[in-house]
């Protein structure tokens, strides 16, 4: 008696937690962090949804985990940042068609002591050759994100191999920009991270821009829908409604004006 | 220590200007981890009354294994939750991922075996007092677990609650499953990750100082619930 009671109330529990969130108008974005952490899905969503009465669910990962996700058919449209994983998934038949959709650059942050002496330089494979010639700690995110790919494509132009001296001055926190900036900032080390992040980002501590401004630091966002064709589940026409709006004059100019502390996060580039 | 004073001004000014983001965030957090709870001693106080009073082959090796499943990693059960749940996994017809369900299945996962093997062993010393006179009674078996269910149920209320704690304080399970989605499946432990990856210490460190107030609150009614119930029974 007991066992049935609790049974039935069981399956209560979850047919209740289940019935709430299905729904048709709604697509989830498999995103990375910087866009989230942010705040630029806080200014944006609210114009769309009240726009097309669709619900936006963002999941918020780094760039490797969101395509990952992706290919697995958990998303229905997907927003990184990483040019050559993005082209590789549009190859591979996953999605429909990559779209450029904003930019802005990375940035070298480190301790205003600035052990390596880089501060104010242009050249930011320079620097990081000049980090790891001066063994100053250095935070990588070592996740796989868009932010380590190109922060391993930019080690890789210098000829050093940092992951030589993992544990060492080179220091993988395996964790997202947020956590990365606060293990750098905790071990006064150098970290490389989007602008964004590091706007927004709260817990500075001594920690300044040091390297900035090199064409190599640029940072491409792109947009992709799920290719239907390959999961059956994507809400398509939602998620080329979503794709269209942040393309259109109206998404692009809505990206561009968002600031924070008077500083515009991303520049829109959809048409370029 | 300047934070922490930060953090304590700004979690009272959070639960007193009653936040509509925050009560959300709490409801969910509490709506998940209960049922979590109410479907573990669903499954998991059978399962600890059948290991306290059968006797069968490999018995041993069972309680090894369910005391040690009570060491289950959070992230663990999130990946292979996520891995059955996917679209590409043979669950994934349900849609269930990135739902509230979806992050009750993984708490459930992780606090079954918590339950089960804390009430077996409070139900086995039980049963090791009354074993004689059950047996004088000629009790049958289900008799037999429900006497002991209901001689230990106080015990068993700080099983569950043992349960709960687990479950509301995880957050390696929920964050993968759940996806720390917006008004979706945001809870009070990602909503905590997510403040600390800002950089956002002092609210992060406010909302775990709400989390840790709801759980007292939960334990506190338990207790009144437990006390106005033993007076009933003694007046």
């Amino acid at each position: 008696m007991t066992v049935k009671l609790l049974g039935s109330a069981t399956l209560a529990a979850l047919l209740a937690a289940g019935a709430a969130v299905a729904q048709d108008d709604a697509i989830i974005v498999q995103s990375t962090t910087s866009t989230a952490n942010s705040g630029l899905y806080d200014h944006l969503l609210p114009m769309f949804e009240e726009e097309t009465g669709i619900d936006v669910n963002v999941v918020a990962v780094g760039t490797g985990q969101a395509i990952q996700n992706a290919r697995n058919c958990d998303g229905d449209v997907l927003l990184v940042h990483a040019k050559p994983s993005e082209e590789q998934f549009v190859a591979d038949g996953m999605g429909v068609e990559r779209f450029d959709l904003m930019y802005n650059d990375f940035l070298l942050v480190g301790p205003e002591s600035d052990p390596a002496g880089v501060a104010g330089m242009e050249d930011a494979q320079a620097a990081l050759e000049q980090i790891a010639g001066s063994g100053a700690p250095f935070a990588s995110r070592g996740d796989d994100s868009g932010t380590h790919k190109k922060e391993m494509s930019l080690w890789s132009d210098t000829g050093v191999d940092p992951t030589a001296a993992s544990g060492e001055w080179y220091r993988e926190t395996g964790s997202g920009m947020g956590a990365t900036l606060n293990a750098g900032v905790g071990m006064g080390a150098y970290v490389m991270t989007d602008r964004a992040t590091w706007i927004s980002f709260e817990n500075k501590g001594d920690f300044d821009i040091l390297v900035e401004g090199d064409e190599d630091l640029f940072n491409q966002y792109g947009v992709i829908l799920v290719n239907p064709e390959q999961c059956p589940s994507v809400n398509a026409a939602a998620g080329q409604t979503f794709i269209d709006w942040l393309l259109s004059d109206e998404g692009q100019e809505a990206i561009g004006a968002y600031e924070v502390d008077g500083q515009q996060l991303f520049f829109p580039n959809a048409g370029a | 220590m300047q934070a922490i004073g930060q953090a304590l001004a700004l979690a009272l000014s959070l639960v007193l200007s009653g936040d509509g983001d925050l009560l959300e965030i709490v409801g969910l957090s509490l709506r998940v981890s209960l049922s979590a709870t109410l479907v573990a001693c669903a499954l998991g106080l059978p399962l600890g009354a059948l290991l306290a009073i059968s006797r069968f082959p490999g018995r041993n090796a069972a309680l090894i294994v369910v005391n040690a499943l009570m060491g289950l990693p959070p992230v663990v059960v999130g990946l292979i939750v996520y891995l059955h749940l996917s679209r590409a996994g043979p669950l994934g017809f349900l849609g269930l991922l990135y739902t509230p369900t979806a992050m009750i299945i993984a708490q459930t996962i992780l606090i079954t075996p918590i339950v089960a093997a804390l009430s077996r062993q409070v139900l086995e010393d039980l049963h090791g007092e009354y074993a004689e006179q059950f047996r004088s009674l000629c009790l049958s078996r289900t008799q037999t677990v429900g006497a002991l269910v209901w001689d230990a149920r106080y015990s068993l209320l700080t099983v569950g609650l043992a349960g709960f704690g687990r479950a509301v304080a995880e957050v390696g399970a929920v964050i993968i499953v759940g996806g720390n989605i917006d008004h979706l499946t945001r809870v009070m432990t990602t909503a905590i990750a997510l403040e600390t990856s800002k950089g956002d210490l002092p609210l992060a460190l406010a909302l775990g100082i709400v989390l840790m107030v709801i759980a007292l609150g939960v334990n506190a009614l338990v207790q009144g619930l437990r006390m106005t119930a033993t007076r009933q029974a003694y007046a």
